[in-house]
């Protein structure tokens, strides 16, 4: 591990402001920067701990959405009575990522800015674009069982691993952002980028920009539900997730951000059969070889769990 | 020498058993220490100074050479205290010389050449005051290779493999005849992936000096040729080496050798003039320290219509380091296990730039009854017969390999018992008939075996003034239940509570003793207990007929009984206590010993079970969950029930990381291996394990050894894993032969079946 200053932050805008010096970072939970920092994948020189903001609170909006402050943590979203009662998809996703432990530590911000699992990524003896710009990815050619099957490049196929993303997703909802610039709203959907030429870039954040909130719209009409595929029955990352709520379905470990699944929402919207549904979305994945396994089991997952949401709804 | 007969008709306060403490599921001796953490791990042994700490750099290429080393940033930077490679590490004799003609192991130079035959291999060390700054240095050490082309594609050097040094295949009658003759047969290969222990504690060791003398605390199961091949390394006495390794948190065969963790520890420690740690990170343990090598099993068995076995057949090919000989013997259990005429059984080895190969956790039966026990349900299908009842007629009145009675062999009655209480009868023979919920549910089970040994062991004990035992031996706790077993046998032989025990072992200075492994350390440990509690009986009973202030003066010393710390022949007695302080207030001390019978070889031994398993798989996903598993198991007199127990549950776990999630891809292109850490590496986590239960039959070998005990640390895993790959076939109807068997491999035949 690189030698690093630390701070704990007071307020968001001494957080921002604090943010604007080059190697600084923030750190909330630190259940995943600080695993890549001991690896020196990531090395800040400065940390800024937001986790003690008051931003942990989670009020219902006027519109009759919810407002999930970003230092909440995983535990504490996924066991809130109105998330549980009205987004269950939510509750479903976070509880079926990491570990009691590691979800007590994570906060909502951390969890939507978690990096990749791409082993090659975590091999610092590697090439890897995303961790050393320009040296190569070590995975396109490589043991890549688990690479992304829409919007990869030749630079990065790797995938965005957060389950809570995913159910968020599909419940259309907005990251409120302070920045130097003051205060905005991001859609969930525009956070996160597609890796193109720099897959080191992996958000529409500018530099130094601090989540405060995620922003639900009320829940959409319809039946909820999470399903995640992997190796094991817990504490691990997975290899197909969907998110279901009412006609929105999104999928997750398929892209370098959690997937919006518009082309099988339009379908299903037209009266199509959640597997023809899903089809049209998969008629845009492509894979490598030894992820060529996604494409039916997304296929399989996906309109088994719209299936699922649907006799739900009834 | 003595022999089995002798065994079989003495008695002894272990087969007495008067106190019931012989197996009794007593709580761990040491399980307060550890679960307060506060047992001191080699790591976490405090010094007599404060320590520096070494860090490790590993190789970034498989194979080829060193040809330039920059250290001056590393050595610039903060705390750094020593930076060495091959350039600068002190003088070491060469690999395995050895000044000492009767050391047990030879030298073992750390950075040794600028030759590098494996990835991570550790080609720097650097020392700093803190494990941090030693850390951050270690990544400005520059090294510069000349690479070579690594050979590690396992699969496509399968048809380069030869015999391993010195083997030759066994055969018996003619097996393809008798294969060509069968009406029934089944030719499948199977496939098992690299494995590495994943011990929770890393190996790490401490050294210091004291003048000559190098004290070292390191985590190693067998404490001999630790100590003799740090001597050798050190090329210093080996009496000049006092090697501890007190509690060590898992072994698994991976800590049956020592690494340049603790030569780099002891060599730093006497460069700098003080203590130094050094530690494997869970990346470096992956490449740096032993793995199980990959098999590929090809089964061939041949039957007659009513499931006689005409024909049997297992090859393995298997892998070792370039420089090794290693073999995974998976094919050698399957010679105990099953009645054929004829038979082929064989290994062949190729040797590759992968790191190097050794033993895991019940060598040769783990892999093997992967492949065998699969066929096994494969043949019974296609003779309409149920898995059991193949098994049954299948079972050899003597070992079908050398014609020796089997000492015990109790494998039907554990399958019989663990059929009746799984409720196997529930099982549908045909595949995919059973639904819960979104689950198919099937049943599988397979037969475990797993040979028992008896190696040379001494042992002493002492009784002190206030009546305590004090067993000590340099014998090793791998976290299996060692402390407590010594503890129950000492109380149990003189006739004291547990209380009154202490146990020390994992010591170079106390009475050798061959360690933990093979699944032969309770009993070879413990037979050597036996012996020096019996010879401290009889030195206690003879202390006190001779003593004239005894009660028991006068008596015959074999007719004094030990009891509630208490020494009586018939109505007089005294405490023990009472007799230590007035004959020996220092103590009195003796040893024993326990070597194999010399007709040992006369008897085919073995360790026996039966596992039952069900599964559910989600034809959607491919997605395989335990739901309930038993064995049900034969191992001799079982000495702790809950220690035991322990040992095969987890046994059976880890065939269930077998078949469903472990396993190290290797990367050809680099020669490494990918998953480096416990989130990529899979074994079972809570989640996955369901219903789980452990029986031990009633049974006493009293051919094993003068207890009558055989092993049980390696058991549970012989086996468990077929039966969770059957389960699988039988929920589902799909096999994958290629293990592990996960969601992406299932759900190819899952599509493939039109599921
Ligand atoms: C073994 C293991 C298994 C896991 N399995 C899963 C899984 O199955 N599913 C899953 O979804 N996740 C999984 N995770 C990931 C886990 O969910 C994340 O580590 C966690 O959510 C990160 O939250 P944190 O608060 O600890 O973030 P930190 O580690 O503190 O920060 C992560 C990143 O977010 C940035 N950051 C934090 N807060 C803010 C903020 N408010 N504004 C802007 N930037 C911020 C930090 O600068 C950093 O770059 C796993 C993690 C581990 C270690
Ligand atoms: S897929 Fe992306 S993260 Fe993985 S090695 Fe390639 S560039 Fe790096």
């Amino acid at each position: 591990m690189k030698a690093f200053t630390y701070e704990r932050a007071t307020s968001v805008e001494g957080a921002v402001t604090a943010a604007q010096a080059p190697g600084a970072r923030f750190i909330a939970g630190g259940t995943n920067l600080l695993d890549l920092m001991k690896l020196e994948i990531e090395t800040p020189t400065h940390l800024i701990d937001v986790g003690r903001l008051p931003m942990a609170e989670i009020v219902e909006t006027p519109d009759g959405g919810l407002r999930i402050g970003a230092s909440a943590s995983n535990t504490a979203v996924a066991s809130n009575a109105t998330v549980r009662a009205r987004y269950p998809v939510l509750s479903e996703a976070i509880v079926a990522g990491g570990s009691p432990q590691l979800r007590n530590k994570a906060s909502v911000g951390g969890n939507l800015l978690q990096r990749t699992r791409c082993a090659y990524f975590y091999d610092t003896s590697k090439p890897c674009n995303k961790r050393a710009p320009g040296s190569g990815c070590g995975a396109l050619e490589g043991l890549n069982r688990n690479a992304a099957i829409f919007g990869a490049s030749h630079a990065c196929i790797a995938t965005h691993t957060s389950d809570m993303a995913v159910a968020l997703a599909a419940l259309g909802a907005s990251v409120e952002v302070v920045g130097a610039g003051g205060t905005h709203s991001i859609p969930l959907l525009e956070l996160h980028r597609l890796p193109g030429e720099t897959p080191h870039i992996e958000t529409h954040l500018a530099g130094g920009e601090l989540i405060t909130a995620v922003v639900l719209p009320p829940p959409p009409k319809g039946g909820q539900t999470y399903r995640k595929v992997r190796d094991r029955a817990s504490y691990a990352g997975g290899l197909a997730s969907v998110a279901v709520a009412g006609g929105q379905v999104a999928l997750g470990m398929v892209a370098h951000k959690p997937w919006r699944a518009a082309e099988a929402e339009g379908a299903l919207a037209s009266g199509a059969s959640p597997a023809e549904a899903i089809g049209k979305e998969l008629a845009g994945a492509s894979s490598l070889g030894r992820n060529d396994f996604k494409i039916p089991l997304v296929a399989r997952l996906a309109a088994a769990a719209i299936t699922e949401a649907k006799e739900q709804g009834q | 020498m003595s022999s089995v007969s002798d065994w079989e008709a003495t008695a002894n306060p272990v087969k007495d058993n008067r106190a019931g403490l012989i197996g009794k599921g007593v709580d761990r001796y040491e399980g307060p220490l550890k679960v307060t953490g506060t047992a001191p791990y080699a790591y976490e042994v405090q010094p007599p100074s404060p320590p520096a700490y070494g860090v490790m750099v590993g190789a970034t290429i498989a194979t080829g050479r060193i040809i330039a080393v920059d250290t001056a940033e590393a050595e610039a930077a903060p705390g750094v205290l020593a930076v060495w490679t091959h350039l600068n590490v002190p003088a070491q004799p060469p690999r395995g010389a050895k000044a000492h003609p009767r050391s047990t192991q030879g030298s073992k130079p750390a950075l040794e050449s600028d030759k590098v035959t494996y990835w991570g291999q550790p080609v720097a060390f650097v020392v700093a005051d803190t494990l941090e700054n030693a850390t951050a240095a270690s990544h400005l050490v520059k090294l510069t290779y000349d690479a070579d082309t690594p050979d590690v594609n396992f699969a496509k050097r399968l048809s380069d493999a030869g015999q391993p040094p010195g083997e030759q295949d066994v055969e018996i009658g003619n097996f393809d005849e008798g294969f060509a003759n069968s009406p029934v047969r089944l030719d499948e290969t199977w496939a098992t992936p690299l494995q590495n222990h994943c011990q929770m504690e890393p190996c790490a060791s401490l050294a210091w000096w004291e003048g000559d003398r190098c004290i070292a605390h390191t985590s190693i199961q067998m404490v001999k040729p630790a100590q003799h091949g740090l001597a050798e390394t050190l090329g210093i006495g080996r009496d000049d080496v006092h090697l501890l390794t007190r509690y060590i948190g898992g072994g698994f065969g991976g800590k049956g050798q020592t690494y340049d963790d603790l030569t780099l520890a002891a060599l730093a420690a006497r460069a700098l003039g003080r203590p130094v740690k050094v530690a494997f990170t869970r990346q470096q343990m992956m490449h740096g320290t032993i793995h199980r090598p990959a098999t590929v099993m090809r089964v061939r068995l041949g039957a007659e219509k009513d499931g006689r076995l005409n024909a049997f057949s297992i090859m393995t090919w298997t892998h070792c380091h370039k420089d090794g000989s290693f073999t995974e013997h998976a094919s050698n259990f399957a010679r105990a296990l099953y009645a054929a005429p004829n038979r082929l059984t064989g290994h062949r080895l190729v040797r590759l730039d992968l790191p190097h190969a050794g033993p895991m956790r019940a060598p040769g039966e783990a892999s093997g009854t992967m492949s065998l026990e699969c066929a096994m349900d494969e043949l019974a299908e296609k003779l309409g017969l149920d898995p059991v009842e193949l098994r049954i007629r299948n079972e050899p009145p003597a070992d079908p390999e050398n014609g020796r009675p089997f000492s015990q062999r109790q494998l039907v009655r554990c399958l019989k018992e663990g059929a009746q209480l799984f409720g196997w009868d529930r099982r549908r023979p045909t595949p995919g008939q059973v639904r819960d919920g979104r689950w198919l549910v099937g049943m599988g089970m397979a037969a475990a075996i797993r040979g028992n040994f008896l190696l040379p062991a001494k042992c002493s004990f002492s009784v002190d003034a206030d009546g305590v035992i004090t067993v000590r031996q340099g014998m090793t706790d791998i976290g299996t239940g060692t402390y407590t077993v010594l503890a129950q046998i000492a109380a149990e032989t003189l006739g004291v509570p547990l209380g009154k025990v202490v146990v020390e072992i994992g010591d170079s200075e106390l009475p050798p003793a061959p360690g933990s492994g093979g699944q032969f350390g309770a009993a070879t440990a413990g037979s050597a207990a036996l012996a020096a509690g019996m010879n401290l009986r009889k030195a206690i009973a003879e202390m006190a007929t001779s003593d004239p202030h005894s009660p028991l003066h006068a008596g015959d010393p074999a007719e004094v009984t030990f009891q509630d710390s208490v020494i009586a022949l018939e109505n007089r007695s005294e405490t023990l206590a009472d007799l230590i302080r007035r004959n020996a207030p220092e103590g009195l001390t003796v040893e024993g010993e326990i070597r194999p019978a010399q007709d040992a070889q006369k008897w085919s031994t073995q360790t026996y079970g039966g596992h039952f398993v069900e599964v559910g798989v989600d034809p959607v996903t491919g997605e395989v969950r335990v739901r309930r598993m038993l064995g049900v198991f034969a191992a001799g007199r079982i000495l702790n029930a809950k220690t035991a127990k322990s040992q095969l549950t987890g046994g059976m776990i880890w065939g269930v990381g077998s078949a469903l999630g472990e396993g190290n891809a290797v990367d050809p292109r680099y020669g490494s291996l990918i998953n480096q850490d416990l989130a990529q590496y899979l074994v079972p986590v809570q989640a996955d394990i369901g219903d789980l239960d452990a029986i031990m039959l009633d049974e006493v070998d009293d051919k094993a050894n003068p207890m009558g005990i055989k092993g049980v640390g390696e058991l549970g895993n012989s086996g468990a894993g077929a039966a969770v790959a059957n389960a699988i076939y039988n929920a589902c109807g799909v096999r994958v032969r290629d293990y592990p068997i996960t969601p992406d491999k299932l759900l190819a035949g899952l599509i493939a079946q039109g599921r």
